[in-house]
């Protein structure tokens, strides 16, 4: 079993997030507002410089045709470029290992990856991409992926807020000041201390070196930690080497793997707050938080209790296949919970060779539509839309047409809720379905039996969540994957953030209807035991027979002592 | 209200049995979505049985998987027909007598008979005594009395006439004294019953936009389970290719079990049932709504606005107290009164003598034995009264009653008295600022310019009322009166009807005024009004609710109208509007979660087989936690649990669940604990029992 140092860890790791998460909050939901606050004086002079440079008029309010339309052609321009950086990568400087120029559909699928906050990589990074382009796309795009998905969630809070308006803000204000404000400072923060513990920061090329047998091995080096920062606190998840924070380079000791482990959920946990000071309700932070951090742990308890339990075929328990000794099991489980939960992606353990009830915990939490946290923004928005469904059953019940915090919600914000909710449940059954029933699908997997299949499960599970994580096994590099999972993740990314942002410009027309007697109210116990109701009724309607064929199967299966 | 009527009737069950086979008509049942997605499935399913069967091979299992899921729909659409029967019945009969009206159309000053179906708008109509009304119109010439019972289920005649308040008349009622001509004002077809009865069909039903949103999200669900069907027919082929056997555990015809036990049949079966049935309760309480749109609002109404006039009070100002002057008796004073009141026609002059006759016996004497000459009541002098000469030398009795204000003018005017010298008056005037505070109007009455006292009258709040708005209050709704009374009549009325809030000295245009404030809080405001000035306001409220005793004007711009010209009617109105979400509200999650348990019989009856070796079962056999016995028994009791609690279900949405006026959160935990928790386990002892059952019988 686990050490008490190790419970006292975990231990910490939630009362932080449970007391840093509601400061960070109403700090964003002041950059949200375009309030003053502690980082103006040096940074209201940038901002303004930027403005000025861009041509950004801070006065303009955008309706949600025009930020949507906004949002979609920078994304566009994101990945075009990120396409273009990457097909030209050999006749680009900071190339010290001359690494060729990569070929179109991973190149594709890389750039849609990065640019949708995914980070799926079927690629690996100190194999296929240059300093440049790690730098200047990969990096660039960490930060404006996540600052799109925190844009959204602004809009939709406001939405909410706003009184029979019309106006949502402005999508490069937001994008600007979110970057500038939160992103960033955070994220510099978070790499001298990272370097400090021995990530490493160099343009110098890798090393090779001799080994204790004798044989020669290459170092890979980089501009790491900038990166790394950024890719736990946006939940980009994208690493910089191969196997991600399970390389020391990238996540050398149990403190930068604590801080790597807590930044992954900490804009996320905050958003939850700043949505809360936005619409002006404290307690439906709480209530929304409270949801989240239960589905949380216990998702991670079971997980743990999985890892740790007696296992058949080696007559043992605490498995360390696929685990990092410097963090030990329930630092592992912690990190594959947190970073599924969150729309993350980075591992510091391979979600392959966890038990199988571990695994599908993690699938789990990625099926349920990345909410438990989820990604930066999009978690929380993902949530709203649970809530909206929630609001809409159990305010039937009461006797009223259903409303959220004093905006009716209707057929039409049905109507894109459930388009949200279904289309990435499609993409996961079906193109599992697809790739089941092709040569090009089955051909990649490594394993037999029901492995194989969560293999499969995973990948597309990961593309429509947005998540990035694999299960590992699968080889995606192939041309059907490629483009299949890019094809997953757009439909994931924008088949929800344009729903939202349609029903962000229904609500902001609406009135807000005052609190009365017949009023349900969405901050109470009983709502979030609701909420959590119809989160894991949903999911688990969808994904049961799924998890039963996969996962499910292969734990009895184990159980018998036969394995794949 | 009507006497509740038997839920079932025998002739209605039969009818709809009928219905139910109709309603399979593709083009019907595309109206139903989750329905209509059942049938797909199930001539699917039929299809391949016959073709199976044309080469010799006959699966029982099938067969009966084939004959339950046909049962779904028709279960599904019985329960729309006998809804939709029930509905019909009430207006069937006055449906019958409009169609079966002879009109007598005037045209050029001459009559022609025509059926009524065929009368337009603006066309005119004569009608006399014993002729029935042939459409909706206004009266424009001449006073008749109406039987309106046929439509409001109340007897006493009601007075129609031209101009003015009275003259609506709705067609289906009957002329019994008198003779009118009516101007049409409604085509056939846009008739209140003609939208009453398209209210309760079906096919013609407007869905409301709250049904419209619910049956998006059960669409969706049926579209989110269709694929996760299909995809588990790939994933298990995965796991065993090339082992045929195997695929039998998804055939089709239980792939198309599996999917109509996860799709929302439940709610989706009765969704349209529960609809039609409110509607027709509201017809119950003899309500009409233009739309079921106005009845999903009255659920959420905040603040309800009412005439005084009309519809808190009787409407008319009542003799309720004779208070005499010193040195008066009561009985002089009430002997005076009446005598001044004799000749005053008006409903203030009656009821001073129908007083004085209830207090003291005095008896209305003949006007014309009493040598008296009668002083009308003019604009000008504000007074009435009465000169008497009883004998030839006696003193004359010059009696007048007035408003302080006149009587004041009168006695200072014709006699050179300080009026602020004269006691008794003073005392009156004091008496009478008393009344007006209490929401009174004071007459005082002078004999020979001595003042005898002061009579009270009162505009007299309706029996009954108040309790009824301590209901709405519990309901969560403030009501607001709103009146032309001065503040200090008004601040009476209202504290004497139980109002949470009052608008004196009201002028229309304030009516609408304050509609508007309210919606702009983003308050849900019902009004209730019956004047042709209460018309702009009435369009303006959320749900406007017309007397049908009121104008026509009125009666076009609300958006329902209560026949029985009851303003507490909103009450039932409100309530009806409640159950109706709150069925649907917790029929959907009983069907939600209903799919747990579906779940448990089934995938393990699909999967079971998977890497079963030898005898061994599967290793999900694990999963059949009901301990179903074979998978075709597990499949056919989820099956028919599924399709036999529509059925069951029934009762519930023709009645809808019980309202309690009580907060929500109290409501909902209720409402949770019945149908979530109960949705989530009464399945489990169900399809276990169904399948017990089965397995004794031995029909698999």
């Amino acid at each position: 079993m686990f050490e008490l140092y190790e419970l006292i860890q975990v231990v910490i790791f939630f009362v932080l997030l449970i007391v840093v998460s509601p400061f960070l909050g109403s700090f964003i939901a002041n950059v949200a507002n375009g309030h003053k606050n502690f980082l103006s004086p040096v940074l209201t002079k940038i901002e303004q410089i930027i403005y000025k440079f861009c041509r950004i008029n801070p006065a303009e309010e955008m309706d949600w045709k025009v930020y949507t339309l906004s949002l979609l052609f920078f994304n566009l321009f994101g990945m075009i470029v990120l396409v273009l950086l990457q097909l030209l990568q050999s006749y680009l400087p900071l190339n010290p290992m001359n690494l060729p120029n990569v070929e179109l559909t991973l190149a594709i699928n890389t750039a849609i990856s990065f640019v949708t906050n995914t980070n799926w990589q079927s690629y690996g990074g100190e194999t296929t991409l240059s300093y440049f382009v790690q730098m200047t796309g990969l990096a660039v795009q960490n930060f404006l992926s996540a600052a799109s998905g925190i844009a959204v969630m602004f809009v939709i809070a406001r939405a909410i807020k706003i009184k029979k308006g019309n106006g949502l803000g402005n999508f490069w204000i937001d994008l600007v000041r979110i970057t500038l404000y939160v992103l960033l400072p955070l994220s510099i923060l978070l790499a001298i201390v990272l370097v400090s513990q021995g990530v490493v920061q160099t343009f110098s090329s890798y090393t090779e070196v001799t080994t204790l047998e004798g044989y020669k091995q290459m170092i890979p080096m980089g501009p790491a930690a900038s990166q790394i920062a950024i890719k736990q606190l946006g939940t980009n998840g994208g690493g910089f080497f191969n196997t991600n924070s399970s390389f020391p380079f990238e996540n050398p000791t149990p403190f930068s793997n604590f801080l790597e482990m807590l930044s992954i959920i900490l804009i996320p946990g905050a958003l939850v707050f700043a949505f809360g000071k936005i619409v002006g309700s404290k307690r439906q932070a709480w209530m929304i938080f409270g949801v989240m951090l239960f589905l949380f742990v216990i998702s991670f308890a079971c997980s743990a209790a999985a890892e740790y339990s007696h296992n058949n075929i080696f007559q043992t328990s605490g498995i360390m296949e696929g685990k990092e000794t410097r963090f030990g099991i329930l630092n592992s489980v912690l990190w594959s919970s947190a970073t599924t939960a969150a729309s993350n992606g980075s591992i510091n353990s391979m979600h392959s060779s966890l038990s199988p009830v571990a695994g599908m915990f993690a699938l789990l939490n990625i099926q349920l539509g990345e909410i438990i946290f989820g990604g930066v923004g999009s978690g929380l928005y993902g949530m709203l839309l649970f809530i909206f469904l929630t609001v809409f059953i159990v305010g039937l019940m009461i006797g009223r047409t259903p409303e959220y915090l004093g905006k009716k919600i209707e057929a039409y914000e049905i109507k894109w809720t459930i388009i949200a909710v279904l289309l990435p449940g499609i993409v996961i059954l079906l193109f599992t379905a697809i790739a089941l029933s092709v040569n090009a699908g089955l051909s990649s997997i490594a394993n037999k039996g029901p492995h194989g299949f969560s293999e499969i499960l995973y990948a597309f599970s990961s593309a429509a969540g947005n998540n990035g994580s694999a299960f590992a096994g699968l080889n995606t590099n192939t041309f059907f994957y490629n483009l299949m999972i890019s094809l997953g993740i757009l439909i994931g990314r924008y088949g929800v953030i344009i729903p939202v942002m349609a029903i962000a410009g229904s609500l902001v027309k609406k009135n807000i209807t005052p609190v009365s007697q017949g009023t349900l109210h969405t901050d109470s116990l009983l709502f979030g035991i609701l909420l959590t109701g119809v989160i894991l009724i949903v999911g688990a309607l969808t994904f049961f027979p799924s998890l039963a064929v996969g996962p499910i199967l292969e734990h009895f299966l184990m159980q018998r002592g036969i394995v794949f | 209200m009507r006497e509740e009527r038997k839920l079932f009737d025998k002739k209605i069950l039969a009818e709809a049995a009928k219905d139910s086979f109709a309603k399979l008509n593709p083009k019907t049942l595309v109206r139903n979505p989750v329905i209509f997605m059942v049938a797909i499935g199930a001539a699917l399913a039929s299809i391949l049985f016959s073709v199976d069967l044309s080469r010799g091979n006959f699966s029982s299992f099938n067969f009966q998987i084939i004959v339950w899921l046909w049962f779904t729909v028709f279960f599904a659409n019985f329960a729309e027909a006998i809804a939709e029967g029930r509905g019909k019945a009430q207006s069937e009969s006055l449906r019958k007598q409009r169609t079966s009206t002879i009109a007598r159309k005037l045209v050029n000053d001459h009559e022609e008979k025509i059926p009524a179906v065929d009368l337009r708008i603006n066309d005119l109509v004569v009608c006399e005594t014993g002729d029935i009304i042939p459409a909706d119109g206004e009266v424009v010439k001449g006073i008749a009395s109406v039987d309106e019972s046929a439509i409001t289920g109340e007897s006493a005649p009601v007075i129609r006439e031209s101009g003015g308040d009275r003259s609506a008349i709705t067609g289906g009622t009957k002329v019994i004294s008198d003779k009118i001509i009516i101007r049409i004002t409604a085509n056939p077809g846009d008739t209140y019953l003609d939208k009453m009865i398209s209210l309760v069909e079906n096919a013609k039903r407007k869905k409301t936009p709250n049904e419209i949103a619910l049956s998006i999200l059960l669409s969706g669900l049926s579209i989110i389970f269709l694929f996760v069907v299909i995809t588990l027919r790939i994933f298990v082929q995965y796991h065993n290719s090339g082992d045929a056997s195997l695929l039998n555990s998804v055939s089709i015809p239980i792939l198309v079990s599996l999917l109509v036990c996860l799709i929302p049949t439940t709610i989706g079966g009765l969704l349209s049932a529960i609809g039609i049935s409110g509607m027709d309760r509201l017809l119950n309480h003899n309500v009409i709504a233009m739309s079921g749109r106005a009845v999903e609002a009255a659920g959420d109404i905040d603040v309800l606005l009412l005439d005084k006039t009309g519809t808190i009070t009787l409407g008319n100002r009542m003799a309720t107290e004779f208070v005499p002057a010193p040195g008066t008796t009561e009985k002089y004073l009430a002997d005076a009164a009446q005598l001044a009141s004799l000749a005053d026609e008006t409903p203030e002059g009656r009821s001073i003598v129908v007083l004085a006759k209830e207090k003291f016996g005095i008896r209305g004497r003949n006007i014309h034995e009493l040598n008296a000459r009668f002083i009308p009541f003019s604009a000008q002098s504000q007074m009435s009264g009465v000169d008497i000469q009883a004998a030839e030398n006696s003193e004359e009795r010059i009696i007048r009653k007035g408003s302080i204000d006149a009587i004041r003018k009168y006695i200072s005017e014709e006699s050179n008295l300080h009026i602020s010298s004269n006691s008794d008056f003073l005392f009156t005037q004091m008496i009478g600022v008393d009344i007006s505070l209490a929401g009174g109007t004071p007459l005082i009455v002078v004999e020979n310019k001595k003042v005898l006292g002061v009579i009270q009258l009162k505009d007299v709040v309706k029996g009954g009322i108040k309790e009824r708005f301590a209901q709405l209050r519990k309901m969560g709704i403030k009501t607001v009166m709103i009146t032309g009374d001065n503040p200090l009549t008004a601040t009476s009325i209202a504290a004497e009807a139980g109002v949470d809030d009052f608008i004196a000295e009201a002028k229309p245009e304030d009516k609408l005024k304050k509609i508007r404030d309210e919606q702009a809080n983003g308050k849900m405001v019902g009004m209730i009004g019956d004047g042709t000035n209460d018309a702009p306001a009435l369009a303006q409220a959320d749900v406007g609710i017309a007397m049908n005793s009121g104008t026509q004007a009125a009666r076009e711009a609300g958006n329902m109208i209560d026949l029985d010209s009851n303003p507490t009617k909103l009450i039932e109105v409100v309530e009806i509007g409640k159950q109706l979400l709150m069925t649907r509200g917790s029929l959907t999650t009983f069907s939600i979660a209903n799919d747990v348990a579906k779940y448990f019989a089934i995938i393990p009856a699909i999967t079971a087989a998977l890497y079963a070796a030898g005898p061994a079962k599967g290793p999900l056999s694990v999963l059949n936690i009901m301990n179903l016995s074979t998978p075709q028994s597990a499949i056919l009791s989820a099956v028919i649990f599924n399709a036999i609690i529509i059925i069951l279900l029934v009762p519930l949405a023709l009645k809808g669940i019980k309202y309690r006026p009580e907060g929500a959160e109290a409501i909902l935990k209720r409402n949770i604990l019945i149908y979530g928790i109960g949705g989530l386990i009464v399945p489990f002892a169900g399809i276990k029992l169904i399948d017990v059952v089965i397995t004794m019988l031995g029909i698999i």
